[in-house]
């Protein structure tokens, strides 16, 4: 069934604040096998003109998926995540994700289509720290296979 | 360390250093759970075949963090991507034994563009099969 077109440009509360730790971006750098140091030094980060150690460019991931959630599980647009998969990822960021950062997300749903009994939909995160400053934003396309027939 | 590469000693089509990432069922373990993504597509192969897929894949999300690895490590500064994108286009399946897979990643600068950027457009493949489309990265440099 298709999902409800009124649903585009809706977005959904802010997420509580994430607070982002060294030692998780520690274990996300040696999870990807990355051992640059920016990740896990504070001074190397700062040799590169960062505050503290920067988490890697695909981290703030884990956050944005977490908060698209709140969409994906939303029982009135009526997706079944269990045919969903991940179509495309972009981010576009103002500044690395950092050790210390308070994040929160904002959810909108960008787009529906339907396309050869396929359900695509765009979402939007865009994060912001504690200042209020953007920090990234990530889009994310999910695609939701259409059931076999009975 | 600073950034290796500055602006001005790029031209479109320098290449970056090709780089090949394995990819184990550890490897995947330890990403879900860095990642908090315990989807069991990626770690549970009766789940995963029940589903179509051929085996265990890897994270799309993983394959994306390697792959801009290219980038990061020619940089030098992984705080200079300012924008990375990139479409999933095949699973990258992960058998299991002690070698898995590999994810083959290559990249070429495709063109400068202002305020000291530059796009890289990147190659990911594994077992001769393209795992990424679209998968491009502007940075920006000194």
């Amino acid at each position: 069934m298709a999902l409800d077109q009124s649903f585009v440009g809706r977005s959904y509360p802010p997420t509580d604040p994430y607070e982002v730790g060294r030692e998780k971006i520690r274990e996300f750098a040696e999870a990807v096998g990355d051992a640059n140091p920016a990740y896990t030094d504070a001074e190397a980060a700062k040799a590169l003109g960062h505050p503290d150690v920067i988490a890697p460019p695909t981290f703030v991931f884990s956050i944005t998926f977490q908060a698209a959630g709140q969409v994906v599980a939303d029982p009135r647009l009526g997706l079944d995540y269990s045919r969903v998969v991940h179509g495309d990822q972009k981010f576009v960021y103002n500044r690395p994700v950092r050790a210390g950062d308070r994040l929160t997300v904002t959810s909108t749903i960008e787009k529906i289509r339907s396309m050869a009994g396929n359900e695509v939909l765009d979402i939007r995160g865009d994060v912001h720290d504690q200042d209020g400053e953007h920090v990234v934003t990530a889009w994310t396309k999910l695609v939701a296979r259409a059931a076999e027939e009975a | 360390m600073t950034a290796k590469i500055s602006y001005a000693d790029v031209e479109a089509g320098t290449e970056l250093p090709a780089q090949t990432f394995p990819v184990t069922r550890a490897t995947l373990v330890r990403y879900a759970g860095a990642s908090g993504d315990f989807n069991p597509i990626h770690w549970n192969e009766r789940f995963a075949k029940e589903v179509g897929l051929p085996d265990v894949i890897a994270h799309g999300m993983f394959t994306m963090a390697e792959a801009i690895r290219v980038v990061t490590d020619w940089v030098g500064d992984p705080g200079a991507v300012v924008e990375y994108g990139v479409r999933f286009t095949r699973p990258v399946v992960v058998p299991d034994d002690d070698k898995g897979a590999l994810i083959e990643v290559s990249g070429k600068v495709a063109a400068k563009l202002d305020d000291h950027t530059v796009r890289v457009d990147l190659t990911a493949t594994s077992d001769g099969q393209k795992v990424l489309g679209m998968a491009r990265a502007v940075v920006r440099l000194p």
